[in-house]
């Protein structure tokens, strides 16, 4: 039980998707124009990040190994497409917002990492635990950054007024640049508290939780590109 | 509008209004992850481009002739089937006829099935709802696009290797900075093209 609790907060804050592992970078500046986005978006990933970590993980011993990416990814579109069909049916302001990104979900390297690396390899239950863990963490970064820059760019908090009619808002914040700017600084502010516990600081793009590394197979993008470059010259 | 207003309309907001990395957010992760040298850029570029193109020339008359009617509800699953297929076809074609290419492009390949600025692009070209030709162009001007994003902040990359960060900005935060600033700058280009 206490392993199962622990692989359920993993991915809440030691492991946390966005900040830590620095996946589904895309999403997380997109749709973060408001905080409600960034709860829609964050319930919608969890929702296919724990069908598709119970069902990959009910199927790993039954897919082989050298299909596996292709697999996943059917696996995981089918969810994606379910989603899809419920937020255009219940939510549809939802599904405005989010436009082409909710079927973008498919290609979230969250939820590929996480049939990678855990779901493939573990029984149902820490699975099913482990995409839930790893969807809290996911949503709750996003409406943080949603209400950071729906704060800073239009004076609302959740559609609620804070600062509105008295402060002129940075609108700035709502457009791309703010979008990296907010994301830099909460990296910074993360870095900052791992190091004061003594972990380790994100200092690049992270290969080593990236879905397609079992197919390259190299230890880091990065690498991978330099050394290739140089036996090329 | 006539035929090359248009298409001139198109390339100038796929390469500078309305830039798939800089505007749309799609593709972050090998904007972040391979920028750090001007060379990888543009190889990584040159291979997102090419396939975007092809995803597009496959997906758009697969879409209309196909899906539209009917399975409407297939689109996501099948094109990102169909883009995880020609990723390995173009993978297989290289490697067995053109191996120099092959060789500077072929590591890029499979980070590119699961790169969402190809199958934005290809949901992107069915959902405005662009014919046949003008689908084609658009894939072509957002690959530009996009390597127009990754070589110019590979050169910023490349001059922030030696300067001075505060502690507190090193590694990826000062990285996704830059970007912001980048991406400021194209802000500036709003309102060309119509």
């Amino acid at each position: 039980m206490n392993k199962n609790l622990k692989t359920l907060t993993n991915g809440i804050i030691n492991e946390n998707p966005t900040l830590r592992l620095v996946l589904g970078t895309c999403p997380t500046l997109a749709v973060t124009t408001a905080a409600i986005n960034g709860v829609g978006m964050g319930i919608a990933a969890t929702i296919v990040l724990i069908c598709s970590n119970a069902v990959i993980s009910l199927l790993r011993n039954v897919i082989p190994n050298k299909v596996r990416i292709p697999a996943f990814i059917t696996i995981i579109a089918g969810f994606v497409s379910v989603v899809q069909m419920l937020v255009k049916a219940f939510t549809p302001s939802i599904d405005k917002a989010l436009g082409i990104f909710l079927p973008l979900i498919v290609v979230n390297c969250i939820i590929l990492a996480r049939a990678e690396m855990f779901a493939s390899k573990n029984a149902v239950v820490p699975s099913i635990l482990d995409g839930l863990g790893m969807g809290i963490g996911f949503t709750c970064t996003l409406t943080l950054m949603g209400m950071i820059r729906e704060f800073l760019g239009n004076g609302t908090i959740f559609d609620i007024a804070v600062t509105k009619g008295h402060i002129a808002p940075m609108i700035i914040f709502l457009l791309p640049p703010g979008g990296f700017f907010v994301f830099g600084m909460l990296i910074a502010a993360s870095n900052a508290l791992a190091k004061k516990k003594g972990k380790t600081v994100v200092e690049t793009i992270g290969c080593e939780n990236c879905p397609s590394r079992g197919i390259c197979g190299k230890v880091s993008c990065e690498q991978t590109a330099e050394s290739e470059v140089e036996t090329n010259e | 509008m006539n035929k090359v207003t248009m298409i001139t309309s198109i390339l100038l907001a796929g390469i500078l209004t309305n830039n798939m990395v800089l505007s749309k957010f799609l593709g972050i992760c090998p904007f972040l992850g391979v920028s750090k040298k001007v060379k990888t850029a543009v190889s990584m570029s040159i291979a997102v481009t090419i396939v975007m193109v092809i995803a597009t020339a496959v997906t758009w008359p697969l879409n209309e002739y196909v899906l539209r009617e009917k399975y409407n509800y297939l689109q996501t699953v099948v094109f990102i089937l169909v883009i995880a297929a020609i990723v390995q076809l173009i993978e297989i074609f290289l490697k067995k006829y053109i191996p120099p290419v092959y060789k500077a492009l072929g590591i890029y390949l499979p980070l590119i099935t699961t790169n969402c600025a190809v199958l934005g692009i290809t949901l992107l070209n069915v959902q405005d709802g662009l014919n046949y030709g003008l689908s084609l162009i658009n894939a072509l001007a957002a690959g530009l696009g996009f390597m127009l994003a990754m070589v110019l902040f590979a050169g910023v990359r490349e001059r922030l290797e030696t300067a001075n960060v505060p502690e507190f900005l090193k590694g990826l935060p000062i990285t996704l900075i830059a970007a912001a600033l980048v991406s400021l700058s194209f802000l500036g280009f709003a309102g060309i093209g119509g």
